[in-house]
């Protein structure tokens, strides 16, 4: 990713990590590509389109963007990118704070099963999974994924 | 005849805020911990989350209150929801219509949950008990019985200084007779674990049998007070007050008053609370309400936060479960 | 018309009367019980296998609502209802709109009720003019009329002095004063007993002094006039003490309580039912136990259904702003079959209650089944169990705390004065 990552860095993005997968890489990814600025964070419940179906969960970890983003481009970060309706809440949250000027999309692992038209710019490694299967970031230290049945 | 309480549904869920009786640990809990997510939005950059959006609530005050239904107004609007506001008092149901014409009324403007204020205890079980199923009803205050989202708020303002419950003990000071407020909060002090809860007052304003509320009672500040953590101090009902329950509001001040006097008998770090609006001089001294222990300010502006977490609560769907 | 009545177990408990028997009737009469008289050509034969022969019921207290307000109900509505109840004969309170104080006003009432031909009515009237507490009634006149009684139904008699004279100029034709006693004052505008629950609620109370401070007085009164006195609706163990202590002292004085008092406590109220709202409140767990030895021991000598029908609005408001009152006529004989039931009181005892009890209090001639009496009979299956189902009742007030109890007892057929009024399908 970090490879990808570097030509990006000349437009002095800001890199926004989405909870709890997409910070500890967003973190990581920033200690290894020397970026010392701010890292943004962001939680999607409130935006979720599950919520009057599954309701909230109380433990909300407060979003936070360091920086105004009016103009600005962003790497949106997250751990895997499945069906894409994290990312579409994300960049819903994202819009509520200002208008960016651009936004790219860097996952560790995308997976088949898309039900939104979104796709990443910046891709560690593709996986085909069954539906039954499942694929976890664990962390922060060490970050290893995991490869499980959802039961 | 059921006896089943309507704001739990078949499947668990709290689908009404009707009063905190009969509700878990674990529910009471997780709308505090929602709310403090929902806490310090006048300062984020965004105020607004769109988890009501398309949502209309009406706000269905039967007896007005201007702070109450703001509170609600500005929760409601917070998370993205229509918000329409109705004074029934000042409208017909004095001629005659009744509150569930009324609320039938509104129903057919497509309402998806009613916050009800009004003057008579077990109104809002009584809309609860006849609106279908997918309409959502917060008790905003019924006559003496519960105003549960008040009680919430004073929880959620303890508990952001002194967390740990199962330590604390607690006054309620005042009228306790006429208070919903009262009610609420000994419900939720006994389902929070507090052990020590206590109310205070003369023997004409403590409700018959008050104990099996699971409070002991007190008629002397000096013994009510010792070393207790948290005062909370109720207003003076007196536009409720039919008869002889207290001779004059000079005697009542010297008594029950808190003042910083009597303030010395509870803990040295003891917090005052009072839900308000005060009564200076008659509850409560200028100086106590105004100073340094008083949280009465943190109250009002946890409200809009507990609200929020509430209405969110209520809205969220079927997968939520009821707790236990 | 000649009609017997075969093989019912005969409880007649003025006689002390309890046996498998049969029961003969000509021109409107018991003629015989047992051994069928001479030449007895019988028109019509009711079998009675399995089932129980016994006086028709004596309400001593049901609501008619005519005149005044028939969108609750009227004659016709409940006096049907009450002879599918096997009630023969009932009382009404003077509270009808105009309130029962003129001669004129009781022939209204009992010429409405004889047109119907159903249960024979029995008007109570006013004690005091408009039951305003403030001047007599002519008493006299309304007994002539057909009075059986006066009394102040649900309203205070706030002014001691009224009252005493009330009793006195009653006393004066032995005229029996009917008392519901409460004290305004401390009843104010609560509507639910003053303890736990009320507390719980959040609604107004009434505590069980505004019964024993109005029954006190009452019995003070009632010594140095000598009037006979009959207190209705007793709801707490005190007051029914302070009546004990009374007839033992040799006063004239008599007492019933409401069925719904028998069984219910303000525990039932749960959550707001507005079903439970009655007026006096139900009370206590304690008091319903005090009561219910009461009615064992004689100390309470009727239990009355208290009917007061209601249309469905009544009871859709906030509790203390719904109307007091219970739909009582179907389950009278119900809720008084399942004392026996519970092992609360012997079968003759509970019918003693709903027949010569009431009859006696009341000062009439049925409730028993002497050889010669009216033929007012009830012939009801005590096996037979039925779920109550607003939906089902007779009446026009279907405001009921009951539904969904399984319920012991139903009437077969009633009979008054010999005419067979009612026959369950």
């Amino acid at each position: 990713m970090e490879s990808q990552l570097r030509p990006m860095l000349s437009s002095d993005p800001l890199f926004v990590g989405i909870h709890t997968g997409g910070v500890w890489l967003a973190q990581r990814l920033c200690q290894q590509l020397d970026v010392a600025a701010p890292i943004g964070s962001i939680d999607i419940s409130f935006y979720r389109d599950d919520f009057s179906r599954v309701g909230i969960h109380p433990q909300v970890k407060a979003s936070h963007l360091p920086e105004p983003i009016d103009d600005r481009h962003i790497i949106l970060i997250d751990d895997v990118l499945h069906t894409g309706r994290t990312i579409r809440a994300a960049l819903n949250e994202i819009f509520a704070y200002g208008r960016p000027r651009q936004v790219w999309l860097a996952v560790l692992v995308e997976r088949g099963g898309r039900e939104l038209p979104i796709q990443p710019d910046v891709v560690a490694t593709r996986m085909e999974l069954e539906p039954s299967e499942h694929v976890k970031l664990l962390g922060p230290e060490p970050l290893t994924l995991q490869r499980m049945e959802r039961r | 005849m059921s006896r089943r309480d309507i704001q739990i549904d078949e499947a668990g869920n709290l689908v009404h805020f009707l009063t905190l009786e009969g509700l878990s640990q674990p529910t009471l809990v997780g709308i505090l911990d929602l709310a403090e997510s929902f806490v310090g939005f006048e300062t984020r950059e965004i105020k607004k989350v769109p988890l009501l959006r398309g949502k209309t609530v009406v706000n269905l005050f039967f007896e007005s209150s201007t702070r109450t239904r703001t509170t609600f107004e500005i929760a409601a609007k917070r998370l993205s929801a229509d918000v329409i506001n109705m004074n029934p008092a000042r409208m017909s149901t004095s001629k005659g219509e009744t509150v569930l014409d009324t609320v039938r009324n509104l129903e057919a403007m497509h309402t998806d949950m009613f916050v009800v204020r009004h003057e008579f205890s077990g109104a809002a079980y009584l809309i609860a008990s006849h609106v279908p199923p997918h309409i959502r009803i917060i008790n905003a205050g019924d006559g003496r019985h519960a105003h549960p989202t008040q009680a919430m708020l004073d929880m959620f303002t303890i508990r952001q200084h002194k967390p740990d419950f199962a330590s604390l003990s607690v006054a309620i000071v005042g009228d306790i007779l006429h208070s919903r407020v009262a009610r609420s909060q000994i419900h939720a002090l006994n389902v929070l674990g507090v052990p020590d809860i206590r109310v205070i007052a003369p023997m004409t304003l403590l409700p018959t049998e008050v104990e099996r509320l699971g409070v002991r009672a007190y008629t002397n500040m000096a013994s009510g007070l010792k070393d207790v953590d948290v005062v909370i101090m109720l207003r003076l009902q007196m536009e409720r007050m039919q008869g002889q329950l207290i001779p004059s509001e000079q005697e009542f001040f010297r008594c029950y008053g808190l003042t910083e006097d009597k303030l010395r008998y509870a803990k040295r770090d003891a917090v005052v609370m009072h839900p308000g609006p005060i009564n200076r001089g008659l509850e409560i001294a200028s100086s106590v309400a105004d100073g340094p222990q008083s949280l009465i300010l943190s109250q009002v502006t946890n409200g809009i936060a507990v609200r929020m977490a509430i209405m969110a609560q209520l809205m969220g769907g079927a997968g939520r479960k009821e707790t236990s | 018309m000649k009609i017997a009545i075969r093989g019912g177990r005969v409880i007649d408990p003025a006689n002390n009367f309890d046996t498998v028997s049969d029961v003969f009737i000509d021109r409107g009469v018991v003629t015989a019980i047992g051994a069928a008289p001479s030449e007895f050509e019988t028109n019509s034969n009711i079998d009675a296998s399995g089932k129980i022969v016994c006086p028709g019921f004596v309400d001593l207290r049901a609501r008619l609502r005519e005149p005044g307000q028939e969108h609750k109900a009227t004659m016709d509505s409940e006096l049907r209802a009450a002879v599918s109840a096997g009630i023969t004969s009932l009382c009404c309170p003077p509270d009808t709109y105009p309130v029962i104080d003129t001669p004129a006003m009781v022939h209204m009432v009992r010429q409405r009720a004889a047109e119907l031909q159903l249960t024979q009515v029995h008007p109570l009237g006013a004690l005091t003019i408009g039951l305003a507490g403030e001047r007599l009634t002519n008493m006299s006149a309304l007994q002539d009329a057909g009075c059986i009684g006066v009394g102040n139904a649900l309203q205070p008699v706030e002014n001691t002095l009224v009252m005493r004279r009330a009793m006195q100029y009653a006393a004066s034709f032995d005229i029996t004063v009917f008392i519901h006693a409460h004290d305004s004052w401390l009843l104010g505008n609560g509507c639910v007993h003053e303890g736990e629950v009320s507390t719980r609620l959040g609604l107004p109370a009434i505590p069980e002094a505004a019964e024993t401070v109005a029954v006190a007085r009452e019995l003070a009164l009632i010594e140095t006039t000598g009037v006979r006195a009959h207190f209705c609706e007793l709801s707490c163990a005190r007051a029914v003490a302070m009546v004990a202590d009374a007839q033992q002292r040799g006063l004239p004085v008599t007492a019933d309580v409401s069925a719904h008092h028998l069984h219910l406590t303000e525990h039932d109220i749960g959550f707001f039912n507005t079903q439970c709202h009655v007026r006096p409140p139900l009370r206590s767990a304690t008091d319903r136990d005090a009561l219910r030895s009461a009615t064992r021991d004689n100390v309470v000598q009727a239990i009355c259904s208290d009917h007061q029908p209601h249309e469905v609005d009544a009871k859709l408001a906030p509790f203390s702003e719904s109307e007091p009152g219970i739909s009582g006529l179907e389950t009278l004989l119900s809720l008084t079959l399942k004392l026996v039931a519970d092992g609360l009181l012997e079968l003759p005892r509970a019918l003693a209650t709903i027949t010569c009890g009431p009859a006696r209090v009341l000062g009439i001639d049925t409730g028993h089944l002497r050889v010669g009496a009216a033929a007012d009979i009830c012939v009801f299956d005590p096996d037979s169990i039925w779920v109550v189902d607003p939906d089902s009742m007779l009446s026009q007030g279907r405001n009921t705390p009951y539904t969904g109890w399984s319920l012991p007892g139903q009437v077969c057929q009633t009979l008054i004065g010999g005419r067979l009024v009612y026959e369950q399908e």
